[in-house]
């Protein structure tokens, strides 16, 4: 079978796809402009289209992604939503794409208020005082948050705290976060329950430790119900509770992250607050704080006086800046359209329906999979493929057949304390015709598990591909596309 | 209910009866009592779609647009034409609506464009490899500089005073934490101080960062720094702006090691700072250091060529606190966004850009001198922006211009107070010779 071309492999000289006006003022000589030394002898070797070749080139490729808006994405931990179409509409709205970022304050209120209003919205969601829009996704949210953890602890001469504690069932941005700003990562393992370990807990915190990092309800899904415990432990020696928002989705309305005793926290707003997540990105991760650490957000916060809105620059103690500007703005509009659309109700209903869906799935699969902690779960539960293992069937052998049923596969190999891990999270927007649907390929999945497992070890077979030789792209990694290759 | 949440009454008591419960509330059984919310959360009363509508485009009215004014303001973020065609493609739904591509099979889509994207941004730079995008131009190269601390064992960085601002500050914030030093060497007449940079140089140098063409839109000369830094055993590293490399040398040809950029000129709209896209490229010897996703091609089992995410192993979701880094989500709908930009573009209308920016400065420069009161601030060769000081307030001279619907330049003296006075203006291919007259003359008026 051929492959398919490449954008580059279309081209064909003197073809194009732009439009450009004529030069209207007098031409000058290019190299007495620049110097002669500097001038690119070639112009880069870009592709030569026609406008034509361009959008069917593309258009066919978005064709071979699975996507929310074509198929059930349960992929865990993801909060695969529905990305409402008037959220997209609102965000291509001239007065906030078209806005330049120096643009002079009182030119830009409208800017200035959403992102005010926005901070508001997400303090009362998650029982913060202060919010941060400026990072750019989770773990961008991550690293700011410990910054400003290590920041209030220098700030009252604690600056040997040099420990983040974070569970064995942490997300990997976790670990890799507290090492971007120079923690050393002790981890803590959980509990036959799925939790966090209290007796080893208590045995690892120490007056070095500047935190702990929880993701609750947690990456398999279970609450941390000794939550008030953990807090006491970690204030009590001094450190401070870090909340991973991954998994807000789970809790909005019913319980906020700032009255668990949480100190930071950082919120996926691409996750629970249905803006796209962009084939991986742009998201959007600000970060909230408890009123002793406002001091240290990053700048400029926008304030608000006498109905004028203004970027405060003066803020002393403020670990600085983490990204360009103010944050993801476009992303923040949609996320503020999509809070003002559903209100305190329609909120608390989201997460109520994920955690409904979650179990659902969840009391319907266990017969057929294992179900390793067997407790109610919130908006997402794992199941281990371990008895299909022992068939000879894994964990990424059932993600690919359920590429032929039309799903995306969940999550797999993670949480790393399940074996053969399937980590599902239904969200509240699929209908339980689709879960049932969902439902009955994973039987008919484990059945084959049992009767012909080489089927399914060869799927996917309606795919637009065939299983990918990662070992292959990894070993003689081609990275570019090179002429004549 | 929602018209997001599908869940009828009669669906939920039968999934309720399935699980084994009687409510939704039994589910959340685990939450203590004393971390319950009581009643509802304090927000805004629901919206339905009309009127959210209204109240969007009331907050979207109170804010100035380039559409509505003449944008003469650069400093890192361009008014440049965004083809239609790129609309149209990033909002295809099975794009937007996906993820990140951990299930090849079903992801070829983006993986295949941001495969074309790396090649992309390699060939504008003349680099070995190109990572997937990170969050912006500014985290691109603190991210960059760690890298260099990384692979060098130093925690020093060197950079230059006339790369942005903005990513110095956020270079000043990921160092510091990261206990990295950072030194910054000066200007003279707009570009890299040589001597400056020389007697800074040591042997615990990381890394030297520069800018081309720098914040004040000036060409820097490169080659004999880059010998310079090589000798020292440090890495070069390059901020770029994408477009002026249609025009300029490729940074690998004068020795850069890193090169990273703000991607937000390739077809991204302003958006007030965001999303915009920063790209990161590398030699062959580092490419294995690289922070974020990288794309790869292999085969797939009927022997067809396909891609994958590939180097995994230097991520966080497998090496955990040993990653390069902890990006997971980068931007990836803006890198594509910059991809459909440059193919559109291509090899000649990309160059054709770089020329009218080109052609169209040199004439507002030249304008702008013939005013009494505007004088050159540097003497040296720039590409679409350009620096002129001018004898009153920049705050004020900006104000007056608003009030003809023209954007003025950015006022320079917020962060180099020697520069005061110094008016930053920034002209793309979108203006034309009418409006730059307009522009001098309205200057005229109040000098």
């Amino acid at each position: 079978m051929k492959n398919r071309p490449l954008i580059f492999e279309l081209g064909k000289k003197g073809r194009r796809a732009y439009s450009l006006p004529q030069c209207d003022v007098p031409r000058r000589n290019t190299k007495e402009l620049l110097g002669e030394n500097i001038i690119r002898e070639e112009g880069p070797d870009l592709p030569e289209v026609s406008e034509l070749d361009v959008v069917r080139h593309y258009t066919n490729l978005s064709k071979l992604n699975y996507s929310v808006d074509t198929q059930f994405y349960p992929l865990g931990s993801c909060t695969m939503k529905y990305n409402p179409k008037i959220n997209e509409d609102v965000a291509r709205l001239d007065g906030f794409t078209s806005v330049h970022p120096y643009q002079p304050e009182d030119t830009v209120q409208g800017a200035l208020e959403l992102l005010y209003a926005m901070d508001g919205m997400l303090s009362e969601i998650t029982g913060m005082d202060r919010v941060s829009l400026q990072p750019a996704a989770g773990a961008h949210g991550e690293l700011t948050g410990l910054m400003i953890i290590k920041a209030y602890h220098e700030n009252r001469g604690e600056g040997h705290r040099h420990k983040i504690i974070v569970p064995d069932s942490a997300h990997g941005t976790n670990p890799a976060s507290a090492m971007m700003v120079g923690y050393d990562v002790v981890e803590v393992k959980s509990d036959d329950r799925g939790c966090v370990d209290i007796d080893t807990l208590r045995d690892i915190v120490d007056n070095n430790v500047a935190g702990l990092m929880l993701t609750n309800p947690n990456t398999l899904g279970l609450f941390e119900e000794h939550i008030h415990e953990i807090s006491q432990i970690i204030h009590d020696a001094g450190g401070l509770l870090y909340y991973d928002g991954a998994n807000l989705n789970a809790i909005m309305g019913m319980a906020r992250p700032g009255d668990m005793g949480f100190d930071v926290v950082h919120l996926n707003i691409h996750k629970t607050f249905s803006t796209p997540h962009g084939g991986g990105g742009p998201g959007s991760g600000p970060v909230g704080v408890k009123q002793d650490l406002i001091p240290f957000l990053p700048v400029p916060m926008v304030e608000k006086e006498d109905n004028r809105y203004y970027f405060d620059y003066d803020r002393p103690l403020s670990i600085g800046k983490v990204k360009s500007f103010y944050g993801n703005f476009n992303v923040l509009v949609k996320a503020y359209a999509y809070i003002l659309s559903m209100g305190a109700k329609g909120l608390k209903e989201a997460s109520q329906n994920a955690v409904l869906n979650a179990n659902y799935l969840a009391s319907m699969l266990k017969k057929y999979y294992e179900l390793p902690y067997d407790r109610y779960c919130m908006h997402e539960f794992v199941l281990s493929a371990q008895p299909q293992k022992e068939k000879g069937v894994s964990a990424m052998d059932i993600a690919k057949g359920l590429i032929d049923y039309g799903f995306h596969p969940p999550t797999v190999y993670f949480p790393m304390i399940v074996r053969e891990a399937l980590m599902i999270e239904p969200t509240e927007t699929e209908s339980k015709e689709t879960l049932d649907r969902f439902i009955e390929a994973m039987i008919e999945l484990a059945k084959m598990a049992d009767e012909d497992p080489d089927k399914i070890k060869g799927a996917p077979h309606k795919a637009p591909m065939k299983r990918l030789d990662e070992t292959r792209a990894a070993r003689h990694p081609v990275l570019k596309w090179e002429r004549d290759s | 209910m929602s018209r997001y949440i599908p869940n009828t009454h009669t669906d939920i008591q039968e999934m309720l009866e399935k699980i084994g419960v009687s409510s939704i509330e039994d589910l959340f059984v685990d939450i203590p009592k004393e971390v319950r919310v009581n009643g509802n959360l304090d927000l805004p009363e629901p919206m339905w779609e009309a009127q959210l509508l209204a109240h969007m485009e009331g907050l979207a009215d109170k804010n100035e647009t380039i559409k509505q004014n003449t944008c003469f303001l650069g400093a890192g973020a361009y008014d440049h034409h965004i083809p239609s065609v790129v609309g149209h493609i990033v909002s295809r739904s099975e794009f937007y609506t996906s993820y990140t591509p951990y299930q090849p099979e079903v992801s070829q889509g983006t993986l295949q464009a941001m495969f074309e994207y790396q090649t992309m941004i390699c060939e504008l730079t003349g680099m070995h490899a190109a990572n997937a995008s990170m969050y912006d131009g500014a985290t691109a190269l603190a991210e960059a500089a760690k890298m260099a601390c990384t692979v060098k064992s130093k925690d020093r960085i060197l950079i230059s005073k006339a790369v942005h601002p903005q990513s110095r500050k956020v270079l000043e914030t990921y160092a510091r934490f990261n206990g990295i030093d950072v030194v910054e060497f000066g200007y003279r007449d707009g570009q890299v101080a040589m001597d400056e940079v020389e007697q800074m140089l040591s042997e615990d140098t990381a890394a030297v960062i520069v800018q081309m063409p720098n914040f004040f839109g000036i060409v820097e000369e490169l080659d004999e720094l880059g010998e310079l830094i090589h000798k020292k055993g440090a890495l070069f590293i390059v901020s770029v702006d994408p477009i002026s490399l249609s025009l300029l040398k490729p940074p690998a040809e004068y020795g850069a090691d890193i090169v990273v950029g703000e991607g937000q000129s390739l077809g991204n709209p302003l958006n007030f700072g965001g999303p915009y896209v920063g790209f990161f490229a590398t030699t062959k010897k580092l490419t294995r250091r690289m922070p974020g996703r990288i794309i790869g091609e292999t085969m797939d089992e009927d022997g067809r060529r396909g891609y994958v995410l590939t180097l995994q192993t230097r991520e966080q979701h497998i090496r955990r606190e040993k990653a390069t880094s902890n990006i997971c989500s980068n931007q990836s709908l803006n890198a594509l966004t910059a991809a459909v930009y440059m193919a559109v573009m291509g090899k000649e209308g990309l160059s054709e850009v770089g020329d009218l920016c080109l052609q169209k400065a040199h004439y507002a420069y030249d304008k702008l001198l013939q005013l009494d009161g505007v004088e050159p601030m540097f003497n040296a060769p720039f590409f679409k922006e350009f620096v002129v000081k001018v004898d009153r307030p920049v705050s004020e001279l900006n104000r007056h211009l608003l009030s003809s619907d023209i954007i003025g330049g950015y006022d320079l003296g917020r962060d180099y107070p020697e520069l005061e006075g110094g008016w930053l203006v920034a002209v793309t291919e979108k203006r034309t010779k009418e409006e730059i007259d307009m522009l001098a003359e309205k200057v005229g008026e109040l000098l």
